[in-house]
Protein backbone atom coordinates (compact mmCIF):
# COMPACT_ATOMS: atom_id res chain seq x y z
CA UNK A 1 0.00 0.00 0.00
CA UNK A 2 2.76 2.75 1.09
CA UNK A 3 5.06 1.12 -1.89
CA UNK A 4 1.64 2.34 -4.14
CA UNK A 5 1.44 5.51 -3.11
CA UNK A 6 4.94 6.45 -3.29
CA UNK A 7 5.66 4.86 -7.06
CA UNK A 8 5.68 8.10 -9.42
CA UNK A 9 2.37 8.71 -11.38
CA UNK A 10 1.33 7.01 -14.71
CA UNK A 11 1.09 9.04 -18.02
CA UNK A 12 -2.99 8.66 -17.84
CA UNK A 13 -2.92 10.51 -14.61
CA UNK A 14 -0.28 13.23 -15.92
CA UNK A 15 -2.74 13.54 -18.97
CA UNK A 16 -5.99 13.88 -16.42
CA UNK A 17 -4.32 16.51 -14.43
CA UNK A 18 -3.62 18.93 -17.23
CA UNK A 19 -7.16 18.23 -18.19
CA UNK A 20 -8.20 18.87 -14.88
CA UNK A 21 -6.02 22.15 -14.81
CA UNK A 22 -7.95 23.85 -17.56
CA UNK A 23 -10.81 22.76 -16.61
CA UNK A 24 -10.29 24.39 -12.90
CA UNK A 25 -9.29 27.68 -14.17
CA UNK A 26 -12.22 27.86 -16.84
CA UNK A 27 -14.94 26.89 -13.64
CA UNK A 28 -13.35 29.60 -11.56
CA UNK A 29 -13.45 32.27 -14.34
CA UNK A 30 -16.94 30.95 -14.40
CA UNK A 31 -17.54 31.61 -11.01
CA UNK A 32 -15.71 34.72 -10.63
CA UNK A 33 -18.00 36.16 -13.42
CA UNK A 34 -20.83 34.99 -11.92
CA UNK A 35 -20.36 36.58 -8.60
CA UNK A 36 -19.34 39.98 -10.21
CA UNK A 37 -22.49 40.15 -12.27
CA UNK A 38 -24.13 38.61 -9.23
CA UNK A 39 -23.08 42.08 -7.67
CA UNK A 40 -24.06 44.38 -10.28
CA UNK A 41 -27.37 43.49 -10.28
CA UNK A 42 -27.76 43.95 -6.98
CA UNK A 43 -26.38 47.57 -7.32
CA UNK A 44 -28.31 48.40 -10.23
CA UNK A 45 -31.28 47.47 -8.49
CA UNK A 46 -30.66 49.81 -5.48
CA UNK A 47 -29.96 52.63 -7.89
CA UNK A 48 -33.25 51.96 -9.98
CA UNK A 49 -35.00 52.07 -6.09
CA UNK A 50 -33.47 55.14 -5.91
CA UNK A 51 -33.99 56.34 -8.78
CA UNK A 52 -37.98 55.61 -8.27
CA UNK A 53 -37.41 57.30 -4.66
CA UNK A 54 -36.49 60.56 -6.48
CA UNK A 55 -39.39 59.88 -9.11
CA UNK B 1 -29.02 40.53 -30.56
CA UNK B 2 -25.79 39.96 -28.55
CA UNK B 3 -27.45 37.49 -26.04
CA UNK B 4 -28.58 35.21 -28.92
CA UNK B 5 -25.17 35.88 -30.14
CA UNK B 6 -23.52 35.02 -26.81
CA UNK B 7 -26.05 32.06 -26.03
CA UNK B 8 -25.56 30.72 -29.70
CA UNK B 9 -21.80 31.10 -29.00
CA UNK B 10 -21.90 29.72 -25.46
CA UNK B 11 -23.79 26.68 -26.95
CA UNK B 12 -21.41 26.28 -29.94
CA UNK B 13 -18.63 26.04 -27.60
CA UNK B 14 -19.66 23.43 -24.90
CA UNK B 15 -20.63 21.40 -27.99
CA UNK B 16 -17.14 21.50 -29.36
CA UNK B 17 -15.21 21.39 -26.29
CA UNK B 18 -17.36 18.35 -25.45
CA UNK B 19 -16.43 16.55 -29.00
CA UNK B 20 -13.08 17.75 -28.79
CA UNK B 21 -12.72 15.67 -25.18
CA UNK B 22 -14.31 12.77 -27.31
CA UNK B 23 -11.78 12.76 -29.85
CA UNK B 24 -9.40 13.25 -28.20
CA UNK B 25 -10.16 9.92 -25.45
CA UNK B 26 -11.99 7.72 -28.00
CA UNK B 27 -10.94 8.48 -31.56
CA UNK B 28 -6.98 9.77 -31.61
CA UNK B 29 -4.56 7.23 -32.08
CA UNK B 30 -2.05 6.75 -29.01
CA UNK B 31 1.16 8.05 -30.12
CA UNK B 32 3.70 5.65 -30.80
CA UNK B 33 7.07 7.57 -29.93
CA UNK B 34 5.52 9.77 -26.58
CA UNK B 35 3.03 7.32 -25.73
CA UNK B 36 -0.75 8.19 -23.99
CA UNK B 37 0.87 11.32 -22.32
CA UNK B 38 0.69 12.69 -26.61
CA UNK B 39 -3.09 13.35 -26.02
CA UNK B 40 -1.54 16.62 -23.74
CA UNK B 41 -0.77 18.00 -26.83
CA UNK B 42 -4.57 18.50 -28.30
CA UNK B 43 -5.46 20.69 -25.57
CA UNK B 44 -1.40 21.92 -24.89
CA UNK B 45 -0.93 23.75 -28.38
CA UNK B 46 -4.47 24.79 -29.26
CA UNK B 47 -4.25 26.68 -25.82
CA UNK B 48 -0.93 28.24 -26.85
CA UNK B 49 -1.96 29.22 -30.50
CA UNK B 50 -5.65 31.23 -28.42
CA UNK B 51 -3.41 33.21 -26.38
CA UNK B 52 -0.90 34.36 -29.20
CA UNK B 53 -4.56 35.18 -30.79
CA UNK B 54 -5.77 37.13 -27.92
CA UNK B 55 -2.41 38.85 -27.78
CA UNK B 56 -2.55 39.55 -31.32
CA UNK B 57 -6.75 40.79 -31.37
CA UNK B 58 -5.62 42.76 -28.19
CA UNK B 59 -3.12 44.63 -30.24
CA UNK B 60 -4.92 45.31 -33.08
CA UNK B 61 -8.12 46.58 -30.28
CA UNK B 62 -4.99 49.20 -29.09
CA UNK B 63 -3.78 50.41 -33.35
CA UNK B 64 -7.62 51.07 -33.26
CA UNK B 65 -7.95 53.19 -30.39
CA UNK B 66 -4.39 54.80 -31.22
CA UNK B 67 -6.80 55.90 -34.87
CA UNK B 68 -9.74 56.17 -33.45
CA UNK B 69 -9.23 57.60 -29.38
CA UNK B 70 -12.55 55.42 -29.28
CA UNK B 71 -12.90 54.23 -25.76
CA UNK B 72 -14.31 50.88 -26.38
CA UNK B 73 -11.25 49.88 -28.52
CA UNK B 74 -9.18 50.29 -25.15
CA UNK B 75 -11.51 48.47 -23.28
CA UNK B 76 -11.89 45.65 -26.22
CA UNK B 77 -7.63 45.34 -26.30
CA UNK B 78 -7.80 44.79 -22.20
CA UNK B 79 -10.31 42.17 -22.09
CA UNK B 80 -8.38 40.61 -25.09
CA UNK B 81 -4.59 40.44 -23.46
CA UNK B 82 -6.52 39.61 -20.13
CA UNK B 83 -8.00 36.61 -21.70
CA UNK B 84 -4.55 36.07 -23.54
CA UNK B 85 -2.77 36.06 -19.96
CA UNK B 86 -5.12 32.82 -18.58
CA UNK B 87 -4.27 31.07 -21.55
CA UNK B 88 -0.75 31.97 -21.56
CA UNK B 89 -0.73 30.65 -17.58
CA UNK B 90 -2.82 26.95 -18.88
CA UNK B 91 -0.06 27.07 -21.54
CA UNK B 92 2.63 27.18 -18.67
CA UNK B 93 0.77 24.87 -16.45
CA UNK B 94 -0.41 21.92 -19.24
CA UNK B 95 3.34 22.38 -20.82
CA UNK B 96 5.32 22.24 -17.65
CA UNK B 97 2.50 19.00 -16.53
CA UNK B 98 3.85 17.28 -20.19
CA UNK B 99 7.33 18.22 -20.08
CA UNK B 100 7.08 16.21 -16.83
CA UNK B 101 5.30 13.21 -18.05
CA UNK B 102 7.60 13.43 -21.44
CA UNK B 103 11.12 14.67 -20.22
CA UNK B 104 10.89 13.92 -16.70
CA UNK B 105 11.61 17.66 -15.91
CA UNK B 106 8.66 20.28 -15.11
CA UNK B 107 10.82 22.56 -16.74
CA UNK B 108 14.06 23.60 -18.94
CA UNK B 109 16.06 26.63 -19.07
CA UNK B 110 17.71 25.73 -22.00
CA UNK B 111 14.46 25.39 -24.29
CA UNK B 112 14.28 28.77 -26.32
CA UNK B 113 10.52 27.83 -27.07
CA UNK B 114 9.69 27.58 -22.66
CA UNK B 115 11.67 30.77 -22.04
CA UNK B 116 10.43 32.80 -24.76
CA UNK B 117 7.02 32.21 -24.38
CA UNK B 118 7.46 32.78 -20.32
CA UNK B 119 9.19 35.80 -21.50
CA UNK B 120 5.81 36.70 -24.20
CA UNK B 121 3.75 35.68 -20.43
CA UNK B 122 5.66 38.08 -17.75
CA UNK B 123 5.59 40.58 -20.37
CA UNK B 124 1.84 41.07 -20.97
CA UNK B 125 1.52 40.46 -16.65
CA UNK B 126 3.38 43.51 -16.43
CA UNK B 127 1.03 45.21 -19.02
CA UNK B 128 -1.63 45.07 -15.77
CA UNK B 129 0.66 46.75 -13.72
CA UNK B 130 1.24 49.38 -15.94
CA UNK B 131 -1.77 50.18 -16.56
CA UNK B 132 -3.38 50.01 -12.93
CA UNK B 133 -0.24 52.36 -11.31
CA UNK B 134 -2.32 54.78 -14.05
CA UNK B 135 -5.46 57.19 -13.60
CA UNK B 136 -7.85 55.91 -15.38
CA UNK B 137 -8.62 58.09 -18.72
CA UNK B 138 -6.46 58.78 -21.96
CA UNK B 139 -2.87 58.94 -20.72
CA UNK B 140 -3.54 55.49 -19.32
CA UNK B 141 -5.16 54.33 -22.79
CA UNK B 142 -2.49 55.52 -24.39
CA UNK B 143 0.15 53.65 -22.58
CA UNK B 144 -1.54 50.68 -22.36
CA UNK B 145 -2.22 50.83 -26.18
CA UNK B 146 1.55 51.24 -27.01
CA UNK B 147 2.79 48.48 -24.78
CA UNK B 148 -0.22 45.82 -25.81
CA UNK B 149 1.81 47.05 -29.76
CA UNK B 150 5.07 46.34 -28.31
CA UNK B 151 4.30 43.01 -27.04
CA UNK B 152 2.83 41.84 -30.22
CA UNK B 153 6.47 42.09 -31.80
CA UNK B 154 7.07 39.07 -29.52
CA UNK B 155 4.53 37.17 -30.77
CA UNK B 156 6.70 35.79 -33.95
CA UNK B 157 10.09 35.33 -31.73
CA UNK B 158 8.39 33.12 -29.74
CA UNK B 159 6.81 30.75 -32.10
CA UNK B 160 10.04 31.07 -34.51
CA UNK B 161 12.05 30.48 -31.64
CA UNK B 162 11.66 26.51 -31.62
CA UNK B 163 12.83 26.77 -35.63
CA UNK B 164 15.56 29.13 -34.91
CA UNK B 165 17.12 27.16 -32.25
CA UNK B 166 19.52 24.08 -33.40
CA UNK B 167 19.70 22.21 -29.87
CA UNK B 168 16.18 21.51 -28.20
CA UNK B 169 13.82 18.36 -26.81
CA UNK B 170 10.68 20.56 -27.16
CA UNK B 171 8.64 18.79 -30.27
CA UNK B 172 8.37 20.42 -34.06
CA UNK B 173 5.08 19.40 -34.82
CA UNK B 174 4.13 22.35 -37.82
CA UNK B 175 7.10 22.58 -40.34
CA UNK B 176 7.69 23.67 -43.52
CA UNK B 177 6.69 20.31 -44.54
CA UNK B 178 3.01 20.60 -42.93
CA UNK B 179 1.99 18.93 -39.79
CA UNK B 180 3.47 16.28 -38.83
CA UNK B 181 1.02 14.17 -37.55
CA UNK B 182 -1.17 11.46 -39.42
CA UNK B 183 -4.97 13.00 -41.11
CA UNK B 184 -6.77 12.07 -37.89
CA UNK B 185 -4.82 13.18 -35.27
CA UNK B 186 -4.51 16.67 -37.62
CA UNK B 187 -8.72 16.77 -37.31
CA UNK B 188 -8.97 16.19 -33.84
CA UNK B 189 -6.15 18.87 -33.36
CA UNK B 190 -8.32 21.24 -35.36
CA UNK B 191 -11.48 20.44 -33.82
CA UNK B 192 -9.65 21.24 -30.51
CA UNK B 193 -8.52 24.29 -31.80
CA UNK B 194 -11.86 25.69 -32.67
CA UNK B 195 -13.50 24.76 -29.50
CA UNK B 196 -10.02 26.99 -27.76
CA UNK B 197 -10.63 29.50 -30.34
CA UNK B 198 -14.87 29.62 -29.28
CA UNK B 199 -14.21 29.27 -25.84
CA UNK B 200 -11.97 32.74 -25.65
CA UNK B 201 -14.71 34.25 -27.78
CA UNK B 202 -17.36 33.72 -25.42
CA UNK B 203 -14.59 34.17 -22.43
CA UNK B 204 -14.44 37.51 -24.36
CA UNK B 205 -17.71 38.68 -24.85
CA UNK B 206 -19.46 37.52 -21.23
CA UNK B 207 -16.26 39.96 -19.71
CA UNK B 208 -17.10 42.25 -22.01
CA UNK B 209 -20.40 42.79 -20.98
CA UNK B 210 -19.45 42.43 -17.59
CA UNK B 211 -16.78 45.49 -17.89
CA UNK B 212 -19.48 47.29 -19.69
CA UNK B 213 -22.40 47.07 -17.26
CA UNK B 214 -20.13 47.87 -14.33
CA UNK B 215 -19.08 51.68 -16.23
CA UNK B 216 -22.85 52.34 -16.84
CA UNK B 217 -23.34 51.04 -13.22
CA UNK B 218 -20.63 53.31 -12.19
CA UNK B 219 -22.13 56.07 -14.79
CA UNK B 220 -26.11 55.82 -13.01
CA UNK B 221 -24.18 56.08 -9.33
CA UNK B 222 -22.58 58.71 -9.97
CA UNK B 223 -25.86 60.81 -12.00
CA UNK B 224 -27.42 59.67 -8.97
CA UNK B 225 -25.90 61.12 -5.95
Amino acid sequence: MIASSSSPPSEWQYVAAAYLVVFIFVLAWVVLIAAKLGRLQKQLAELVEKARARG
Amino acid sequence: MVRVRLSALAAACTGLVGLALALIFFVAPTDADQGFSQRIFYFHVPIALTSYACFGWGAWKALRYLRTRDERADLESYVAIHQGVIFGALTLITGSIWAKASWGVWWSWSENQLVLFLVLFLFYCAYFMLRFSVEPGPVRANMSAVYALFGVVLIPVSFLAIRLSQKFIHPVVFTSHGPQMTGLQFFVFCVSFAALLTLFATLYLVELAGKRLDAHVRELRELLT
